[in-house]
């Protein structure tokens, strides 16, 4: 059931979206998840970032957290697209759309993709700062967000 | 053999992205395999130093230390993802 891609290209939400929906009239609600590339972080100015991935592992990472999250809730449609290479700030890195019968699943699976997707597909930031580029360090809040989807 | 991958900030301070290693002797588990890496100097000893939050994958799913290794196996390292 979920679309899992992994990309260079751009992604157009509202496609993604309709795709989710169109031709069901099972569908009461469709979360959505966009997330964005910041011209600043941690205190530094953010020209661009390069990301890496682990071809292969990645689209398996991605498959799995969807495997997990519809077996957590009932779900009638997910999509998950991330893109790698250079972004700069206000490009679109990912996109998570739910789509269920109610709104609570649907956000809280949306919510729960997004935090096991942070802390397990393996992506890698590289941010250009005014001082060179740096990787970005995983966060010890991203491991407590995952954490606490634990049963 | 199995084949070695480097990601990221690993992949940058070893100067490695691939490559094929002779498992170490004995039972071969990913442990051996880290020691043996570590044997190789200390730029290699300082990347995968145990204080050090690397993570491994065989064949593609999150491992152990203690994950078996056979030959064929695929061993990626690498530090804590940072996708989203």
């Amino acid at each position: 059931m979920p679309r899992v891609r992994v990309q260079a290209e751009d992604f157009d939400v509202g496609r993604e979206l309709d795709a989710l929906t169109r031709g069901r009239r099972d569908v009461g609600a469709v979360a959505s998840f966009v997330g964005l590339v910041r011209d600043a972080n941690d205190g530094q100015a953010i020209g661009g970032m390069t990301l890496e991935h682990y071809p292969g592992m990645t689209e398996k990472a991605l498959e799995e957290v969807c495997a997990q999250a519809d077996s957590r809730w009932d779900l009638i449609g997910m999509v998950v697209v991330h893109r790698v290479g250079s972004l700069v700030p206000g490009d679109q890195i990912v996109l998570v759309g739910v789509a269920s019968a109610h709104r609570g699943e649907a956000f809280a699976a949306c919510e729960f993709i997004m935090d096991y997707l942070k802390t397990r597909a393996p992506f890698w930031k590289r941010e250009d700062t005014p001082t060179g580029a740096r990787w970005v360090e995983a966060r010890a809040s991203d491991d407590l967000a995952a954490g606490r989807w634990k049963e | 053999m199995v084949t070695l991958l480097y990601f990221a900030s690993l992949r940058e301070s070893l100067g490695c992205s691939r490559e094929q290693v002779s498992l170490p002797a004995g039972v071969p588990t990913v442990s051996l395999l880290i020691e043996a890496l570590r044997g190789r100097g200390e730029k290699w000893a300082e990347a995968l130093a145990a204080g050090k939050p690397w993570r491994v994958a065989v064949n593609q799913q999150m491992a152990s230390l203690a994950t078996p290794l056979k030959p064929g196996d695929e061993v990626a390292l690498f530090p804590p993802v940072t996708g989203g």
